[in-house]
């Protein structure tokens, strides 16, 4: 049909609106740290996601190989700056188990205890925070009290009320007080119920929290186990995986407790999955509790482990064990282990390789942030704008742990 | 291994289970080893793909945890490439090894787990590992324009560009590091324990010992002494003092003789040279900001 103009849009003539691209971050109070979301979208709809990470990295992993097994530890506090014993958790593992190091059973049972301690501190946040990104402001700081609480504990056990450096390769650095454990007792009778069940009834059936959260970021059981899924992602997802049931470490052989699944895999799954955590954890450290038994609170290889202040004054072994330690450091037998636990947000693995040495040959860090940041891309596509916030708040990511 | 002493998580790592994925492997496999509980397998470069997908499709190896680089720079082919695979249905762990170097790529395994995408750009952005297929592999934790692969072995731990802002210029500036201590490696390999370098002062020891050689002092050479100290040991000294009762100058002592020349390393008396100007006594006025700013400086 030669003489007929063949129209090329339905809409010629109209404005032409393309796709355009905005930053979401660097600096955003949504982004949980330094992330930087380019994002392509249509209107309101977002098309695609190019999450930019890496705005945080230290070099973590590098200043590890040029720091002895001890003087490397705090590194890890310093990862995810939200559960930090967590953090150290994997560590200490790793190096004990490439000296195939026992651990006297009080500080196995001090360190589930601290663990799930920090697993509540880390939820505390988490919960807040995405609860305040969907646009609610109170139970965020009713959370924060608690959170607080959990600080405070960190500080009577350790000193520091973040950066605690407290576990240590075989065992923790030092005992507990008693009266700490009777007020952590007291405080999970009393105040955390209390104020967490306080805060969560705000949220859980509140119709604006429900209409932001269920139904967004749907994944499929087959995608959150081809993308790495782990922790409250896979759980929320319906696979029911915990490291701490299926792979226990330390004494979580011997504690009850549940393993929460979601039936839907949205975000809201994911909030109440935590939400579920909080109580179990909060279970465990009763557990722990209740079964502590007394005894030293670290091995007695002199060989890893320092020896006590009180000894240094009257054994020259202990004063030169000391300063052995405290200078060159321990030796760790050639090899490589992949030790990960169940972290807060999921499995946090280290890759710890020796050439017998007392310093890591390498020691590679598995983030937790980094699988499911990745899958950023898939879970936001054709949701709203306003939905990447809350996508993002149950993913749980923090930079310090994601960049390195 | 000896018996399980560690706490570490207990995965599933049943008796045979190596030698099963090691004869599933057949030909792909360079080397199979279970040391500290973990099972390692060793493949050859080109068929990592294929040997990932057996693990995945009949070895219910579901999730890839991590891809890990290693520099082991006096090796033929200096990087590893360590792959971590995790079956939730088994309950266990695998880590598949390949080698590498500069310039031979990878096989990607984006084709096969999604997530291998990052993976595989963090160990190309920290290693400069290239990965063959992988249609993304851009840099991913260092900084935008970064050069250089900074988890090299021969990469300085400091870098090479520090960064700061510019209040002249009113920017972000990249400047060569300038560290103001020099960055200390220690030594702790134990002299008693066999150190393989040359202990200071020792550089002697390997050439013929000098003990069964008799010494003798006949001669003035002999003695081992140059010309400037047997001119010294002629020259005349000088009379005792007897009265004296500073420490040195006592009975016998020579008496210290006035050269003239200063003593050496004697410092010059503090006030003579103040660390700052005297404040001036009879200025009322406070000084301005500025010059308070340099006087702190100047202390430090």
């Amino acid at each position: 049909m030669a003489g007929l103009i063949q129209e090329t849009s339905p809409t010629s003539g109209d404005e032409v609106v393309s796709n355009y691209t905005i930053n979401f971050g660097p600096q955003h109070p949504a982004a949980h740290g330094v992330l930087r979301l380019v994002m392509e979208l249509d209107g309101e709809i977002i098309e695609r996601i190019d999450p930019h990470v890496g705005l945080l990295h230290r070099g973590t992993e590098k200043l590890i190989e040029y720091k002895t097994y001890l003087q490397a530890l705090p590194y890890f506090d310093r990862l995810d700056y939200c559960s930090p014993m967590c953090m150290e958790h994997s560590y200490v593992l790793a190096v004990e188990k490439l000296l195939n190091l026992e651990v006297p059973i009080r500080a196995q049972y001090l360190r589930v205890m601290f663990a799930e301690l920090t697993r509540i501190k880390n939820h505390m946040l988490n919960l807040g925070s995405h609860v305040m990104d969907v646009g609610a402001m109170t139970p965020n700081l009713w959370l924060f009290e608690l959170r607080e609480d959990c600080m405070n504990f960190y500080e009577r056990a350790s000193g520091a009320r973040m950066h605690a450096a407290w576990f240590r390769p075989g065992g923790v650095h030092q005992d507990v007080p008693l009266k700490l454990l009777t007020d952590i007792g007291d405080w999970l009778d009393t105040r955390l119920p209390e104020l967490f069940e306080d805060a969560m009834s705000l949220v859980v059936d509140n119709r604006i929290f429900k209409q932001r959260n269920v139904d967004i970021a749907v994944v499929s059981k087959e995608d959150a186990l081809r993308w790495g899924f782990s922790g409250p992602m896979i759980r929320a997802a319906g696979i029911p995986w915990d490291l701490r049931k299926s792979q226990p470490y330390d004494v979580y052989d011997r504690m009850e407790f549940d393993v929460p699944v979601g039936t839907n895999s949205d975000c809201y799954d994911r909030f109440m999955v935590r939400v579920e955590e909080v109580r179990q954890s909060a279970r465990i450290i009763k557990q722990c509790l209740r079964d502590m038994p007394d005894g030293p609170i670290a091995s007695n290889d002199r060989k890893v482990a320092p020896p006590k202040r009180a000894d240094m004054k009257q054994s020259m072994e202990a004063l030169i064990h000391h300063f052995k330690l405290y200078t060159e450091g321990f030796h760790v037998p050639a090899g490589e282990v992949y030790v990960a636990t169940e972290s807060p947000k999921g499995e946090f693995g280290v890759y710890l390789v020796s050439d017998g040495g007392n310093k890591p040959y390498r020691c590679k860090i598995r983030p937790t942030a980094f699988s499911h940041l990745q899958a950023m891309d898939f879970m936001a596509k054709g949701h709203m704008l306003p939905d990447a916030t809350a996508i993002l708040g149950a993913i749980d990511v923090v930079f310090g742990e994601c960049d390195r | 291994m000896s018996t399980v002493l560690h706490s570490a998580p207990r995965f599933v790592t049943g008796a045979g289970m190596m030698e099963a994925l090691a004869t599933a492997l057949g030909a792909h496999l360079v080397r199979a080893q279970e040391e500290h509980g973990e099972i390692l397998l060793t493949v050859h470069r080109d068929a990592v793909e294929d040997v990932l997908r057996l693990l995945r499709d009949e070895h219910e190896f579901q999730q890839l945890m991590e891809i890990a680089g290693v520099d082991f720079p006096g090796r033929a082919e200096r990087f590893e490439v360590v792959y971590m695979l995790l079956s939730v249905t088994r309950n266990t762990r695998v880590m598949v090894k390949v080698t590498t170097d500069e310039d031979h790529p990878v096989p990607t395994v984006t084709t096969l787990w999604p997530n291998a995408g990052w993976l595989e750009r963090e160990v190309f952005d920290m290693f400069g590992v290239l990965f063959d297929g992988n249609t993304d592999l851009r840099r991913i934790l260092t900084d935008y324009g970064f050069e250089g692969h900074p988890f090299r072995k021969d990469f300085p731990l400091t870098g090479y560009n520090e960064m700061r802002y510019s209040e002249e210029d009113k920017r972000v500036i990249y400047e060569p590091v300038e560290l103001a201590q020099d960055f200390r490696s220690f030594e702790f390999t134990s002299p008693w324990e066999g150190a393989d370098y040359v202990l200071p002062g020792d550089e002697k020891a390997s050439g013929p010992s000098p003990v069964n050689e008799v010494k003798v002092t006949e001669k003035r050479v002999e003695t081992g002494a140059g010309d400037p100290a047997n001119v010294k040991a002629a020259e005349h000294v000088a009379r005792g003092s007897a009265d004296s009762t500073v420490a040195g100058q006592g009975n016998g002592e020579p008496v210290p003789e006035e050269t003239g020349i200063k003593a050496p390393g004697a410092p010059e008396p503090t006030e003579k040279r103040p660390d700052r100007a005297a404040r001036e006594e009879d200025d009322a006025t406070t000084p301005d900001a500025s010059d308070r700013a340099t006087d702190s400086k100047g202390r430090d």
